[in-house]
């Protein structure tokens, strides 16, 4: 089974650190072969050559070595729902019908899709703020494919892609952004108008049309066209920094001004982890991320942080599931999630509502 | 962010799903209330693409893109194109999209390496087209005919390498 690859850690891979405010940093990048329609507009036959083209095409590439590839029909819906939940693949391509696939480098910091809404959708994350390490990877990625594949390239229009919104650079960097702070402040909505106005898009935690759960937010830019890969980095990068920046001071000023509330919030969340015997996913979101504000506030040991972040991906539906070894209907998944949340919350101290250093 | 219709600043920025698709415009505060933005419950960007098209319908109703089949009201309805060759055929509707969706119209990023030589060929070709219309214009036909012969040569070469 493909989900067995997360099943257990990979060996000799060391647990990512885990920092205040921004999760993940991700860059994607869009791209066509020429003389064959674009997935949308193929024939099935037309599909399976492209994939064929490319999945050769990959093993060769550097940085691929050692990856594992597979044909989305091949996957089981819970396999399908566990990648769309780590963010490896979208919820578009779970649901394909034929003719699609999916390749994962062995530290499965690169995802490449195949046949998605583009030929191939190239895909690297990391935890953390990192758009430099992450773009040089990328871009390597790129040109290595390239090496074996003719895109789809015009002089003036950039990489063609189905829809002109990703034409161009094809490059949709983001981040993913825990902001409380904000939220809680009610600033949020103001961040957002701001931040469309310099051509930057915020989502929720599983991107277009999704709810921003656990004050997770998806930052990206929205512009593809007319800058180059590098400037709109930069543009997103400054922007992100400024947020940071932001949800901190809405951090600091509710800690000032009512102090005594967030604290008991905080508290109550651990309370409610080490407690509950049945909880949905937002209620548990919603708790996590006023565990990881606890522990950015050093009301919390560190490892809370990294803690909270690696709940944030397993107290999800398929996740639940996944840990169970069988499909579970959603009632008994609330108590399995329960149960899962209370032993990892079994030891969790008490908030120490005055740290030193916060 | 320039207005959708009009070279003003953008203040208002509507995103909306139809069929599954996000689609956004933004516009300035005069065109917005003109197109009747004042309520966001009953506003539908599909409809304001629809009055954007109405006029230029006479034109583009009738656009195709042979090699794949994807016609105008496919892209209008799913805002997807269907091929490399679709980027040519709809490339006069597309334009004034691309200018309120990005921020600029010219390529500025990576160059894949496999496509800069393909990509300078067909800019040398088009290069030497324009400056034989100009011979042939002022009637310079000795460099026309020289800029022809240059021209048929090329474009055996690329079949040849083809």
């Amino acid at each position: 089974m493909f989900h067995d690859l997360f099943n257990s850690p990979s060996k000799g891979r060391k647990l990512p650190k885990s920092i205040p405010v921004t999760l993940s940093t991700r860059i994607r990048l869009a791209r066509n072969l020429r003389e064959y329609p674009f997935p949308g507009r193929a024939e099935t036959s037309q599909k399976r050559a492209v994939l064929t083209k490319c999945m050769e095409a990959l093993s060769d590439v550097k940085g691929l070595n050692d990856s594992f590839s597979v044909e989305v029909d091949d996957l089981s819906e819970l396999d399908r729902q566990i990648l769309v939940e780590k963010h490896l693949i979208s919820p578009e391509l779970s649901q394909v019908e034929e003719g699609s696939g999916i390749v994962l480098s062995e530290d499965r910091n690169c995802c490449i899709m195949i046949n998605e809404e583009d030929h191939l959708r190239i895909q690297v994350l990391r935890p953390g703020l990192d758009f430099g390490s992450v773009w040089k990877v990328a871009d390597a990625l790129d040109t290595g494919i390239e090496s074996a594949i003719s895109y789809a390239y015009d002089g003036e229009l950039g990489f063609l892609t189905a829809c002109p919104t990703n034409l161009g650079t094809g490059m949709r960097a983001s981040a993913m952004m825990h902001l409380p702070g904000l939220v809680m402040s009610k600033n949020m909505d103001k961040v957002i108008n701001a931040v469309n106005q310099l051509g930057i898009a915020v989502r929720g935690l599983f991107g277009e049309g999704s709810d921003a759960n656990g004050s997770i937010f998806q930052i990206s830019n929205q512009q593809t066209l007319g800058e180059s890969e590098t400037a709109i980095i930069d543009r997103l990068d400054n922007t992100l920094k400024n947020i940071v920046r932001q949800e901190n001071f809405a951090r600091e000023k509710l800690l000032q001004d009512d102090g005594v509330r967030l604290t008991d919030k905080m508290s109550r969340a651990i309370g409610n982890l080490k407690t509950c015997y049945l909880i949905q996913s937002s209620e548990a979101m919603d708790c996590l991320s006023l565990v990881r504000l606890a522990s950015d506030f050093g009301m919390l040991p560190e490892k809370y942080r990294s803690l909270a972040d690696r709940m944030f991906i397993e107290v999800q539906p398929g996740h639940v599931q996944l840990s169970a070894g069988k499909p579970v209907e959603a009632g008994f998944r609330d108590s399995l999630r329960a149960e899962l949340l209370r032993k990892e919350f079994l030891r969790a101290p008490q908030i120490d509502p005055s740290p030193s250093a916060g | 962010m320039k207005c959708h219709h009009c070279d003003n600043q953008a203040t208002v920025h509507l995103t909306q799903i139809l069929n599954g698709q996000m689609h956004k415009m933004d516009l300035c505060e005069s065109c917005a209330q003109e197109k009747g933005v004042t309520n966001p419950e009953n506003l539908s960007i599909g409809n304001l693409m629809e009055q954007d098209g109405a006029d230029e319908d006479s034109i583009s109703g009738s656009m195709v893109c042979e090699t794949c089949g994807t016609t105008h009201q496919d892209f209008k309805k799913g805002g997807r194109l269907g091929c490399e060759a679709c980027y040519h055929v709809f490339r006069p509707v597309l334009d004034p999209l691309l200018d309120g969706m990005h921020a600029g119209i010219r390529h500025q990023g990576k160059i894949p390496a496999g496509s800069k030589s393909r990509v300078d060929f067909e800019q040398s070709i088009e290069l030497i087209r324009k400056e034989l219309q100009e011979a042939v214009e002022r009637e310079d036909f000795e460099k026309a005919a020289e800029l022809r012969d240059k021209l048929h040569d090329m474009e055996n070469d690329a079949k040849t390498m083809a």
